[in-house]
């Protein structure tokens, strides 16, 4: 099967079942997209599937065939996405394990409803632990960045 | 060197044996000295550096190389696990040499103690003992290139002084870059720490400023950072295993040939259990080896393992919580002792009994433990996510059988710590089945529900205090029962109590100014690995005493903050030495450096309480708690304000936190660190349980193992930096901010229901 990654053309032949998430770190060694839980719960893996936010944990490969993956390593060639830059403006990363993931999420968010309000952002940011106990400065950077997405 | 084990023990019984610095010998140069600095140990303060394995190493030719373009690298020798100290240190050797920061390059270090110093990141410790010695190492290098200079251009050393990456000859104004220095520096030997000049503090760029980010920032925005979990190596094969479900169990079957039919498994191996006391060694069971994480995950649920689940088998949570409540009731040994408690309660006008329970807990960092290992020609080659790199490179080489010196330990970034990766199990999983095969590069990858199931716990406590009251309402008596397994069953035969390294955590150095008061432990078994967690015992010896405060002072009709001062008492140093019985753990520190002192304690707590704006009256179902503790020699204060709604719902508007670490070298880190912990204890008082069940751990995954997510509270965390000279020793941060969350929060949730939760955590306990 035929999927593209970060705009090149892939292709895959093992297990379909296999979730896109060990395609993308042990085949290709993307690495940036974290393995936190395995089963939806924590959003480190989250990439963008046809531009919007998944798990990749959770997604198998044959349901990827023909889609397009946006991985953190795609999201800007120079890593100056806003999300990104709001991330360093507020210093928000301590292990930055999550982080990934979380800038992932936001950017998805932002790309769908850069109004969104304090309590979408919450929610939708919900989906992704931050076990350093993060949260404050990444909605700082949520809505530092949406002001200039 | 000192076996790890050794050390622990030996810094547990040791008092005020440590020296200071090691010194780094070498020739003395001659210079005189700008008037603003001063020499070097005149300014220096004692610290546990010297007791740890490896002590403390400054010499700048272990630290430092400059490159002919100027480029520094600086070493970094602690793992970063999201503390900031890999960037803090350097930070601070970068400072003292007169480095520009642009130009400083970081490298880490592989585990080495005997050429580094301790690595042992854990305990709150890295700043608190390397903050002088990388001031020394930064001083030192730029006295070796100042008298480069002074020798290439035949002048005194008084005449140069180094200024943002260059050398100027004052009188002339000509220059040298670091650069062109780099080479004659080098070669010169490390000088004298009695020469050595430190900055004065005035002249400071980087060290006290927080302006300075981490140095793996851009890194971690781009996905690019790499963590235990994310090594490749060519022609690496991906492990899990299968782990005893309880502690010392043993696989009786498995099939074998299912797991190898899953397509990509190559190999099935058994690992032995190891009897306890088992320090970090695995737990055995059964690994799968394959060509990608998948399929061995894959092959491992083919593999249908039978269990002979052991002595452990009959671990059961709710059944040990009714043995720990009963030890908790009856006398039990005292550690320490002051007046005379039963006659002073038998005499009491009022008594006041209470008891408080915390559940096992879970690092569960956000990285599940992971390591790669390689075994080449007798030399094994590791990369992993540990937190003891030297600690690792010593279990490694046992483990296999190698000299220390033929095993390399390169530490990647950790994606969270916690103290879980402290324990190199993982590692050692991955070093025995590198060996199976053949020595080929295998990474073990332990996914969430390994991590949750097999970890190393945080302690289960029950807490029974009671206090004597006189007519007046003074508090005459307070006895103390703390019933907790110990860590160090671990390490040897189980003592099945607290020992004093966890009874120093925040219980027998209490400050109370109680003329009667009785510490005692109790007896409970470890049925299970118990591990150190952020601010590890801190947190149920906080919980209980800082409750009993609020409880006490709700008793009395006094205003909680008042009283929370009055059992503190007046600013003194409070010496317990003599009344403990069984020697007291000052965090491996000497008691001179860092005493017991309540006048900065009183002082957190005022801080927090006026932040907060204490006494403001707040609508219904609303309130404010406050809570102190000092861990880690730190000594810190919260206010949490809470909204209880009418269906129990709990959320957390703003936090404020005083925070006293002596000298605060990067504040913007310590800011991010009392955030966390925030989050962290909010988590502990919210949601955080371990239950075990016919020896199995109930929790799998996020779903029943809750962990804090974004909005539940705690997103208005205001930290409040005691400001100090650098004098006054920096003490730890990266756990002391957690223990007063919890009583404090639960103080405000009695100030705005009326009910008192002792039983953590919460859970629904407010909507019932
Ligand atoms: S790893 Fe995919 S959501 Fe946790
Ligand atoms: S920064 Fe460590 S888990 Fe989020």
């Amino acid at each position: 099967m035929q999927l593209k990654v970060n705009k090149q053309s892939r292709t895959f032949e093992g297990d379909p079942q296999m979730p896109l998430l060990w395609f993308l770190r042990d085949e290709l060694a993307l690495t940036g997209t974290k393995f936190g839980c395995g089963v939806g719960l924590c959003g480190a893996c989250t990439v963008h599937v046809d531009g919007k936010a998944v798990r990749a944990c959770a997604i198998s490969m044959s349901d990827t065939a023909g889609k397009s993956v946006t991985t953190i390593e795609g999201l800007s060639p120079d890593g100056n996405h806003p999300v990104q830059k709001a991330w360093r403006a507020e210093n928000v990363p301590q292990c930055g394990y999550c982080q990934p993931g979380q800038i992932m999420q936001a950017a998805a968010l932002l790309a769908e409803n850069k109004k969104a309000s304090d309590a979408e952002i919450q929610e939708t940011m919900a989906g992704n632990i931050c076990r350093c106990g993060c949260y404050q400065r990444i909605f700082a950077a949520i809505k530092v960045a949406a002001k200039e997405v | 060197m000192k076996n790890r084990t050794q050390a622990i023990i030996e810094n547990v019984s040791r008092r005020n044996l440590l020296k200071g610095i090691v010194s780094g010998g070498g020739l003395v140069m001659a210079a005189q000295f700008l008037p603003t600095m001063a020499r070097a140990e005149e300014n220096l303060y004692n610290t546990g550096a010297s007791g740890m394995p490896g002590g403390a190493v400054w010499d700048p030719h272990v630290y430092v190389s400059i490159d002919p373009s100027g480029t520094v690298t600086i070493v970094t020798h602690r793992s970063e696990m999201g503390t900031g100290s890999r960037t803090s240190l350097p930070m601070v050797v970068a400072d003292e040499m007169e480095a520009d920061w642009a130009k400083v390059k970081i490298i880490q270090a592989p585990g080495d103690e005997q050429k580094y110093g301790n690595q042992d990141t854990d305990g709150s410790r890295s700043i608190r003992h390397f903050v002088q010695p990388m001031r020394l190492c930064g001083a030192a290098t730029r006295q070796m290139l100042e008298h480069a200079a002074a020798l290439a251009w035949g002048v005194s050393d008084s005449d140069v002084r180094a200024q943002n990456h260059k050398v100027v000859h004052i009188p002339s104004g000509k220059s040298m870059g670091f650069g062109e220095l780099a080479v004659a520096a080098a070669a010169l030997p490390t000088p004298s720490m009695k020469s050595i000049v430190l900055k004065d503090p005035s002249q400071f760029r980087y060290i006290g400023k927080g302006k300075v980010s981490i140095t793996d920032l851009r890194d971690i925005t781009m996905g690019k950072a790499t963590y235990g979990q994310d090594i490749h190596v060519d022609g690496m094969k991906y492990a899990v295993v299968a782990r005893p479900p309880v502690v010392l169990g043993k696989a009786v079957s498995y099939d074998a040939a299912a797991a190898m039919k899953v397509p990509g498994v190559i190999k099935v191996v058994m690992i032995a259990p190891t009897p306890m006391p088992a320090k970090f060694a695995p737990l055995g069971g059964v690994a799968v080896i394959a060509n990608n994480t998948w399929a061995a995950i894959r092959g491992r649920e083919a593999l249908n393992v039978k269990w002979d689940d052991g002595p452990n088998a009959d671990y059961d949570s709710a059944t040990f919580k009714q043995g720990m409540a009963e030890q908790a009731r009856k006398p039990g040994k005292i550690e320490r002792n002051e007046g005379d408690v039963d006659a002073a309660l038998a005499g009491a006008a009022k008594v006041i009994e209470r008891e408080y329970y915390i559940p096992h807990g879970h690092h569960a960092t956000m990285e599940p433990p992971a390591a790669t290992v390689r075994i080449v020609n007798g030399k094994a080659e590791v990369w992993a996510c540990v937190q003891s790199p030297g600690g690792t490179r010593g279990d490694v080489a046992n483990t296999l059988g190698l000299k220390e010196s033929d095993v390399t330990v390169n530490v990647t970034l950790l994606g969270g710590g916690f103290g879980r990766k402290s324990k190199c199990d993982f590692v050692l999983e991955a070093a025995l089945l590198s060996r199976e095969m053949g020595g080929a590069p295998v990474k073990v990858v332990w996914t969430r529900e390994d991590d949750i199931q097999h970890g190393f716990y945080h302690s289960v406590s029950y807490q029974h205090v009671t206090a004597g009251l006189d007519a007046s309402g003074k508090v005459i008596a307070w006895r103390h029962r703390s019933v907790s397994p110990s860590l160090m069953s671990n390490f040897m035969p189980d003592p099945k109590r607290e020992s004093s390294l966890e009874l120093g955590l925040g219980l027998i150095d209490t400050p109370f100014n109680v003329p009667n008061l009785r510490l005692e432990t109790g007896e409970a078994v470890a049925k299970t690995r118990i591990g150190w967690f952020r601010s590890v015992n801190n947190i149920p010896h906080a919980f209980a005493m800082q409750s009993m405060v609020g409880e006490l002072a709700a008793e009395l009709g006094r205003d909680p903050k008042d009283f929370l001062l009055e059992m503190i008492g007046p600013a003194r140093i409070v010496d317990p030495r003599s009344t403990v019985t069984g020697g007291l753990w000052n965090y491996g520190d000497p008691w001179d450096t860092y005493p017991v002192d309540t006048g900065r304690m009183r002082a957190v707590v005022e801080r927090a309480a006026k932040e907060a704006g204490w006494g403001k009256k707040l609508p219904k179902g609303q309130g404010l708690g406050i809570a102190v503790q000092r861990s880690f020699l730190s000594y810190v204060a919260t206010v949490v304000h809470v909204v209880v709604d009418k269906d129990g719902n709990v959320s957390v508007p703003r936090v404020d936190t005083a925070f006293d670490a002596g000298y605060v070298v990067n504040p913007e880190r310590v800011r991010s660190q009392v955030e966390g912990a925030a989050v962290m204890g909010l988590s502990l008082a919210k949601h955080t349980l371990i239950t075990f069940k016919n020896g199995r751990v109930e929790q799998n995954n996020f779903s029943d193992y809750k962990v804090l997510r974004i909005g539940e509270g705690a997103m208005n965390v205001n930290t409040h930096i005691m400001a100090h000279g650098i004098d006054v020793p920096s003490s730890g941060v990266g756990e002391p901010g957690v223990p007063p969350f919890a009583p404090a929060f639960f103080n405000a949730v009695y100030a705005a229901t009326g009910k008192r939760i002792r039983d953590l955590p919460l859970g629904n306990q407010l909507s019932a």
